[in-house]
């Protein structure tokens, strides 16, 4: 009887584990089914390297959006990653416990602000400190950026912090006794340590920034282009499909679900090679 | 005040705090120079206490401190100027538990000279030979030097870790806590022969659970006991006609 029971519970779980995994599935046979005849009918090349997205003249290219989405979610990392990195060392190392207690989730707090709301400040912030101190349209890659940049550091100083955190404290006292500076058991032991959940911070906070959609639109400006510097306006392939696909049908729409396949694969790719970082860092060693 | 002139740390009354807790209580010794101290003592008795103090590792944790003086070569390693990082680097310690760095055998000897400045290549590779030979590691690892250090096994790891206080240039002191705790034979006989070659060079302070370990290789020996350093003398004397009794108890085994 009792045997059973656990046998219950065992295939209770297996079901909800594999319902999560069949939707992710369901998510990729339906985004794929919609957007690859599109890319086969209308050519791999035209689409990926197109300059042109004109739906009502039939043209689809997606290189612009896609050097837009890369530059957009670079800059967030370059903005993001050193504050939320160096964040996540002082709070360990720097700060009395009971002080670090108060602020990681205060930190934390800034996931649960809605994006719409990151955008609202950026449309009334920043776009027009750019506008005014730096020139441009104000929205722009450089403002996206920054939004963006902010966004992603409780993700970042989360997961770093917990990992720097489970470095064991005999690491830190034997490069101490070594004569090591405090800083010096830091960077030359602490973050060495804690590398592979570090870049899995950053991986995570990557995934967000190049998915992120609401925000974007609202400060990125999202005209279609090539950019040239950090102040000109451009649109993501997130932005295309948001504020498309309420009006699109035919080959317009299966043109946006083919971008939505482009975008699936950046975020692998870029994962991809993170991944591939963390890994030959480790085999040097 | 200081002892004479071949003492290499004078302590006198030196106390240690933990909060409220008194937990080394006016100990007054002179370590002397080129000689293995051995302490023993049961658990909690404030041997680990005692030698966290003379590297001061114990300012990491902020309920600590200290009362007394503590002498290296006459200067208060406690004093309001004192170089803590130099103290280190002088004053090296071998923990119970082998950590190695998580970085090749190569690097992880190489983390002291490197923090000291030195980039030389050939030298850092002498240094390396050097002070692996010197911890009886060399034979072992001469041909995986670029291997993590952490792949090692324990009795390695902790060899690997002498030869990492070894290789600081300034070195004069060692610490050791418990080093062969976790070791099996062959490794703790490594360490013991390496000691006893070492101490022609260094002041070497060991800690022991072991009291055998004491009586093979320490000049001299200070028994603690709660807190306190009951009796301290020549290795022979202390285990052989200890002046206070509950040293010969300890050391025949009926406590502890």
């Amino acid at each position: 009887m009792k045997m059973s029971g656990e046998k219950a519970v065992r295939f209770g779980l297996m079901l909800l584990a594999f319902s999560s995994l069949a939707s992710l599935l369901l998510i990729a046979v339906f985004i794929l089914k919609e957007g690859v005849p599109f890319i086969i009918h209308y050519g791999v090349r035209e689409f990926l390297l197109g300059l042109n997205w004109q739906p009502h003249k039939q043209e689809y290219g997606i290189y612009p959006m896609i050097i837009s989405s890369l530059w957009v979610t670079i800059g967030a990392m370059l903005i993001g990653a050193p504050l939320g990195i160096a964040g996540a060392i002082f709070l360990n190392e720097f700060v009395p416990r009971t002080v670090m207690r108060i602020i990681k989730p205060t930190i934390e707090l800034l996931a649960g602000i809605p994006s719409v709301v990151y955008g609202f400040i950026g449309v009334m912030v920043l776009a027009p400190f750019i506008r005014a101190y730096m020139g441009g349209p104000g929205l722009s890659v450089l403002a996206a950026s920054v939004i963006l940049g902010i966004m992603i550091l409780p993700t970042i100083i989360s997961i770093s912090t917990d990992a720097i955190g489970a470095v064991p404290n005999t690491y830190r006292e034997a490069a101490l006794s070594l004569g090591a500076t405090r800083w010096q058991s830091v960077y030359m032991v602490t973050i060495k340590a804690a590398r592979s959940g570090i870049v899995a911070s950053i991986i995570l906070a990557m995934g967000r920034a190049l998915g992120e959609t609401m925000a974007v639109i609202m400060v990125a400006g999202n005209a279609v282009r090539v950019p040239h510097t950090p102040l000109d306006s451009v649109r993501t392939l997130t932005a295309n499909i948001a504020m498309e696909m309420g009006q699109a049908s035919g080959m317009h729409r299966q043109a946006l679900f083919a971008t939505g396949v482009i975008l699936l694969c950046v975020i692998m790719l870029l994962n991809g090679i993170a991944i591939s970082v963390v890994r030959g860092g480790v085999r040097r060693k | 005040m200081s002892g004479d002139t071949n003492s290499k740390l004078v302590l006198r009354d030196f106390s240690v705090f933990h909060g409220k807790d008194h937990s080394l209580r006016r100990v007054s010794m002179d370590v002397k120079t080129n000689r293995i101290l051995g302490v023993i003592g049961p658990a909690g008795s404030g041997k680990t206490t005692f030698l966290r103090a003379l590297n001061r590792l114990n300012d990491l944790t902020p309920e600590i401190r200290t009362e007394g003086t503590a002498l290296l070569d006459g200067d208060d390693i406690y004093g309001g100027s004192y170089d803590v990082v130099r103290l280190r680097k002088r004053v090296g310690m071998l923990f119970a538990l082998p950590v190695a760095l998580p970085m090749s055998i190569y690097d992880n000897v190489l983390y002291g000279p490197r923090l000291s400045g030195v980039r030389d290549r050939r030298r850092l590779s002498e240094v390396v030979e050097r002070s692996l030979t010197a911890a009886f590691l060399w034979d072992e690892v001469k041909d995986r030097l670029q291997m993590s250090g952490l792949r090692l096994s324990g009795g390695q790891q902790q060899r690997l870790c002498l030869a990492r206080v070894l290789a600081m240039e300034e070195l004069e002191v060692i610490l050791l806590d418990e080093p062969c705790s976790g070791l099996d034979p062959i490794s703790t006989a490594k360490i013991e022969d390496a000691l006893t070659i070492l101490k022609d060079r260094y002041t070497i302070i060991l800690v022991t659970n072991n009291t055998k370990q004491a009586a093979r290789v320490a000049d001299e020996t200070a028994f603690f006991l709660m807190g306190e350093m009951v009796e301290m003398g020549p290795t022979g004397t202390v285990f052989t006609v200890p002046a206070d009794p509950r040293t010969g108890e300890y050391i025949t085994g009926k406590f502890g």
